[in-house]
């Protein structure tokens, strides 16, 4: 049995008379890839939010790397790492003080900050542009950069909001490249998205519709009860159902 | 402590690296000390006066030539009556009239006194009330001199006359007034602008996210606005000191502790509306509108607040560049030692603490 690192149960959130998220129960293991699918207004993001401690749930229970959310936020904060939908590196510094920035506000030491960074722009490829502003970069690359930063404190947990939005399909695959190293290196990866080539990259996926969770099984399990061979008519079987529209 | 040096470190390479705001916010000050300084200067050289003598004796041809030696003044030789003076000033030709009436020198010797009419053209009212002075200050002179050699003293009593505008105020003071500017400017408008750019931006999430405390979040964007404000102020000084040649009365200490208080209150000024809007337009709006435009108003810099209607009286106590502006005059121009303005001072700090603890209690550490 490996080791249980995300715990929900009955997680809700309602907005007044809205429920965003409505009692959703999930384990995610330790390195695993755990992909969050469905159309805008899903829920998606609200249940990512929750996880990561930028929103209070209105009910239910979880635990994130072993803290309960509603009281250890602050332990729960420096054992994740957050990438959202929005780019969100400071165009208006460059490559390495963006890394050093973020290295900092997680602690890291001088030396740490120097391997780190050294390493971290090596592997990806961005040795000239180090000293560019982050700005000037193709959007590719800013997500990729992005999401090293988002790692660079080791943490336990990386929760992904739509990470690849925008980005060409090459660029994309070199992305999951990154998201597989990560999880090889025992980190746990939470992911949303709406692309359904991703989705088969996950170990496994988790389909929300209207707030519920209506799928929660590897890819080639789902194709197999959806009776299919690919994961785009899963999802269309089970969100033509949608009641909520974008 | 190491996180939050990161962090101030980030805030100044975004500060640093903006250069044209960076360029604007220390050329601003400048500009505006020389442009009050020389452009709209109140002193006047070389004002045109014309002197009528009805008594035509020894003492009225002497206080005439003193004025004609001053600098400040230029006489008009035309001798005229006074119609002809009331055109000359609607025509804007003369800006002064000095009237001696006759039997001047026989009233000054025999009743000890004597009168002298000063009409000044008060549309403008603060060159008239300077030129009205000057010529006050010569007779003066010259009637020192008199008394000299006299064991009855002689009294000459100007009568000045403002045309135009009788209820005539104080010059403005304007280094006091521009400093007050300056800093609400950078202090309100760059920090509440530089906070809400990390929401609009999302970086905000990311921030609020890390262990990073989400109230030295704000404490670190405000920092290099504290830094750069204290600049403003010195050349601020600097300016007034060694340019305009208006002096520092008071301590310099005192000045840059209460500018500093000044500064903090604007800091969580700019924190709160940063706190309480979403948008970068809307928090440059709130500070332009909101907090520029009381300031010019109310702070006593451009107008005489006790000339105001009593509600806007009222308004100008919650403006806290009117309590700066009477501290620094008070220091600057009086040289009074903090006894004197404990007040205007706990005032500040009142607003102050008011503020951050509002701050402290909008502040939403989670999104929703």
């Amino acid at each position: 049995m490996k080791e249980v690192v995300i715990q929900t149960e009955k997680l809700t959130k309602r907005f007044g008379d809205f429920i965003a998220t409505n009692e959703i129960t999930f384990d995610v293991t330790k390195g695993e890839i755990f992909g969050f699918l469905g159309a805008n207004g899903a829920g998606k993001t609200t249940a990512m939010r929750m996880l990561c401690g930028l929103s209070l749930p209105s009910s239910g229970k979880a635990t994130i790397a072993g803290f309960d959310i509603y009281k250890k936020t602050e332990e729960i904060k420096k054992n994740i790492g957050y990438m959202s939908q929005k780019f969100s590196l400071y165009e208006d510094l460059t490559v390495l003080e963006n890394i050093r920035f973020f290295g900092g506000i997680y602690g890291l030491s001088n030396a740490q900050l120097k391997s780190k960074s050294e390493a971290l722009v090596t592997e990806l490829g961005l040795d000239k542009e180090a000293k560019k502003l982050v700005g000037s970069l193709p959007l590719g690359w800013k997500q990729k950069l992005s999401f090293s930063v988002a790692i660079i404190h080791e943490p336990k947990i990386v929760f992904l909001d739509e990470p690849t939005g925008g980005v060409d399909p090459l660029t994309r695959r070199q992305f999951w490249d990154l998201i597989y190293k990560a999880s090889d290196k025992g980190i746990t990866i939470f992911v949303t998205t709406h692309y359904m080539d991703e989705a088969e990259y996950c170990n496994r996926i988790c389909i929300m519709v209207d707030g519920k969770i209506e799928a929660l099984d590897s890819p080639t399990n789902l194709k197999k009860v959806f009776n299919t061979n690919s994961m785009d008519d899963v999802f269309y079987q089970l969100a033509r159902g949608a009641k909520r529209k974008e | 402590m190491k996180q939050f040096f990161a962090f101030v470190t980030k805030e100044f390479a975004h500060v640093l690296r903006d250069r044209k705001t960076l360029f604007i916010l220390f050329g601003m000050p400048v500009v505006q000390i020389l442009i009050f300084g020389f452009a709209l200067t109140n002193e006047v050289k070389n004002a045109k006066l014309v002197v009528v003598d009805q008594s035509k004796d020894l003492i009225s041809q002497q206080i005439i030539n003193r004025i004609e030696a001053s600098r400040y003044f230029e006489i008009e030789k035309a001798v005229m009556d006074p119609e002809q003076i009331e055109a000359a000033f609607k025509e804007g030709k003369i800006r002064l009239a000095v009237i001696f009436p006759a039997h001047f020198t026989d009233n000054l010797m025999h009743i000890n006194r004597a009168q002298v009419q000063i009409i000044a053209d008060a549309s403008d009212p603060n060159t008239a009330n300077m030129l009205s002075n000057y010529v006050s200050s010569i007779i003066q002179d010259q009637q020192v001199q008199l008394n000299e050699a006299n064991a009855i003293p002689y009294a000459i009593v100007p009568e000045i006359r403002m045309l135009y505008n009788p209820q005539l105020k104080g010059a403005p003071n304007f280094v006091p007034g521009v400093m007050a500017l300056v800093l609400m400017l950078v202090c309100v408008m760059m920090t509440s602008i530089s906070i809400v750019r990390e929401k609009e931006l999302g970086t905000m999430e990311i921030l609020l996210v890390s262990p990073f405390r989400p109230l030295l979040i704000i404490i670190s964007k405000a920092v290099p606005y504290l830094f750069l404000s204290l600049i403003n102020v010195i050349s601020i000084l600097l300016l007034s000191v060694f340019v305009l040649d208006l002096p520092i009365n008071g301590s310099i200490a005192l000045l840059f502790a209460e500018s500093t208080l000044f500064i903090i209150t604007n800091l969580t000024l700019g924190i709160f509306i940063s706190i309480r809007t979403n948008s970068q337009q809307v928090a440059m709006l709130i500070s332009l509108m909101g907090m520029m435009l009381p300031t010019v108003l109310f702070s006593g810099f451009m107008f005489p607040i006790e000339n105001m209607p009593m509600p806007l009286q009222v308004i100008s106590n919650i403006v806290p560049a009117k309590w700066f502006y009477i501290i620094v005059k008070s220091i600057m121009i009086k040289g009074v030692g903090f006894a004197a303005i404990w007040k205007p001072t706990l005032v500040l700090v009142g607003m102050t603490l008011l503020l951050l603890g509002l701050s402290w209690k909008n502040f939403k550490i989670r999104l929703a």
